[in-house]
């Protein structure tokens, strides 16, 4: 893990984020995010050997609702907090289909 | 040189919960857009999904259904992609352990029967849906948090029909269990398919084809069939295969290139922190398992040979569950079961289709089916006058009721019924000359009679019998 975070996964992930970097802002964020994985490897000094994987931090199981609808009532008070909207639709940029879904 | 085809399929379920899988927002097709979302739906911040105990239940009867092992220790994974359709640039899905594993299910074709193995079935939530118009795109999110299983099956589908054979008996076993509706047309089934060929004996498979738009069974045939001719020709000709999606044109049954695959997909797939993991228990499984609906296979070997219908009739009668139950109610209330069988697949079947309708849309009740039957059987009405009463009990009449009102007792009773013949033949003495010069004539002229005496009442049959023993006195 303390392989060092390099330019090309920064940009990378952020394409994957469909987020557009400068050149002056790739290596501002490749550090800044440099500095934020060092934190992490702090935790690496942990010895976790004899330690179960876990997948959540709580030690809760089986939190399930009954299957039963409820409708919060919600549409308008969202669609007021889009961007755009038409016809109670969120209205977007044209959306460019790459995935062909 | 001669291939193999090897041919994969994925495919989605959306199931018929009440509410959505991690929110209590109602699931519903075609309500007014973004009507059926909440603040989870749209992933606002700070907002927790809770897990739909109905949309569990509903992977382990899926999994019963399709003979795989439930994993009864489940976690739920985020899949990261950046989509309009999906506020909360992840989709929580089950990447690490799936739902259930190692399952098969048996087709079908031309009657030589074959096992196709399921890799494994997981549930997650469905994205919302984008439109696209002029100059901008819109977003529904009502889909958003629609609960689906995904089944992937293993790679043991070997031809486009096997294909069209694993998805009938697929969408069949899951339509029985009452979990989905499995509509195509209305996106409750959606298909993906990847298909290879490689020359007979090469131990790797070959290169990958996706194949995208195949929006019917009858689609996704055709698609492969194309795809299998192209790949060959490709090989044959020293070719090879790229790695590709293609799109199904179903104007003229070919596929056309889309975009050529590199690298793999990159969702940095990790564990949903957000939700509890799940401990199913076997008394849980048990109990769900216990309470499973009989599949159409085990009913149409039960029609077949419990009630000695044959293979058509049994297939016929399985095409939905409801028919099926409906065929089953009728038998429990005593009805003949070839003719049951007959009324369902041609009265009633007609009259679907006529209408338009499924069978619950309708008034027509086993109860009623099987009076009716049962007043065709005992002679008291005719198979003509069953046609009227038929028609009274798709209007939701009582078949008995309405016979007994509209006075259509079929007349059977030879001691009602011979004087009546016994008048017609005294005022026609040049008929029975004529039957005894052997003009066969003669005897429907009589019948025709004795029927308009009686307003076409008289048992035709018994008309005859004692007709034929008048004249040969």
């Amino acid at each position: 893990m303390s392989e060092k975070i390099s330019k090309d996964t920064v940009s990378h992930v952020s394409s994957l984020a469909k987020l557009e970097l400068t050149d002056k802002q790739l290596p501002y964020f490749t550090d800044q995010l440099g500095n934020i994985m060092g934190i992490f490897d702090s935790l690496n000094e942990v010895d976790t050997n004899d330690v179960e994987p876990t997948f959540s931090v709580t030690d809760q199981i089986n939190v399930m609702r009954e299957d039963v609808a409820d409708n919060w009532g919600e549409r308008d008070q969202l669609l007021q907090n889009a961007p755009d909207v038409a016809d109670g639709l969120i209205r977007t940029p044209t959306i460019i289909d790459e995935s062909g879904d | 040189m001669n291939f193999e085809t090897t041919i994969g399929l994925e495919v989605h379920v959306e199931l018929k919960t009440n509410s959505k899988i991690f929110s209590p927002s109602p699931v519903g097709y075609g309500a007014e857009s973004n009507l059926n979302t909440n603040v989870i739906d749209w992933g606002y911040p700070g907002v927790l999904p809770t897990t739909n105990k109905g949309v569990v239940k509903d992977g382990i009867i899926a999994a019963l259904a399709l003979h795989a092992n439930v994993n009864q220790h489940p976690h739920f994974d985020r899949k990261n992609y950046f989509y309009p359709d999906n506020p909360k640039a992840y989709q929580i899905t089950q990447q690490d352990t799936p739902d259930a594993t190692d399952g098969w299910i048996e087709i079908d074709v031309d009657g030589k029967k074959k096992k196709i193995g399921i890799e494994e079935m997981h549930i997650e939530e469905d994205a919302g849906k984008n439109s696209h118009g002029k100059n901008y795109s819109y977003v529904d999110l009502n889909r958003q948090g629609t609960p689906l299983i995904e089944i992937v099956s293993k790679p043991d589908i070997a031809s486009p029909d096997e294909a069209y054979a694993y998805l009938e008996a697929l969408r069949q076993r899951i339509l029985f269990t009452g979990i989905s509706d499995v509509k195509m047309e209305e996106g409750s089934m959606r298909v993906d398919v990847n298909i290879s060929i490689r020359p007979y004996g090469q131990k790797e498979f070959g290169t990958k084809v996706e194949l995208k738009n195949l929006n019917s069974f009858n689609y996704v045939r055709k698609g492969l069939a194309y795809e299998e001719k192209r790949q060959r020709q490709i090989l044959m000709s020293g070719g090879k295969i790229q790695q590709q999606t293609r799109r199904f044109d179903e104007n003229n049954g070919t596929t056309i290139l889309m975009r050529v695959k590199e690298g793999s997909d990159d969702y940095r797939y990790f564990p949903e922190p957000d939700l509890p993991s799940l401990d199913i228990s076997n008394k849980w499984i048990d109990d769900i398992n216990s309470k499973m609906p009989e599949m159409p296979t085990s009913r149409r070997n039960r029609y077949i040979n419990e009630l000695g219908l044959t293979d058509y009739d049994a297939m016929v009668l399985t095409q939905t569950k409801e028919m099926s139950d409906f065929f089953d109610k009728m038998i429990e209330l005593g009805a003949d079961s070839k003719m049951a069988s007959n009324y369902l697949q041609g009265n009633v079947n007609a009259y679907l289709n006529d209408k338009q309708v499924d069978l619950s849309q309708t008034e027509i009740t086993p109860e009623n089916l099987t009076t009716m039957i049962k007043l065709i059987e005992n002679s008291t009405i005719s198979s003509k006058m069953a046609k009227k009463v038929f028609k009274a009990i798709t209007e939701g009449k009582e078949p008995e009721k309405f016979v007994n009102d509209n006075g259509m007792v079929q007349l059977s009773d030879p001691k009602k019924l011979q004087p009546i013949i016994d008048e017609v033949l005294s005022n026609n003495p040049q008929s029975i000359e004529d039957f005894h010069n052997g003009k066969d004539r003669a005897i429907g002229f009589l019948v025709g009679q004795i029927m308009k005496q009686t307003r076409g009442k008289a048992n035709p049959q018994v008309v005859n019998k004692l007709l034929m023993a008048s004249m040969n006195k």
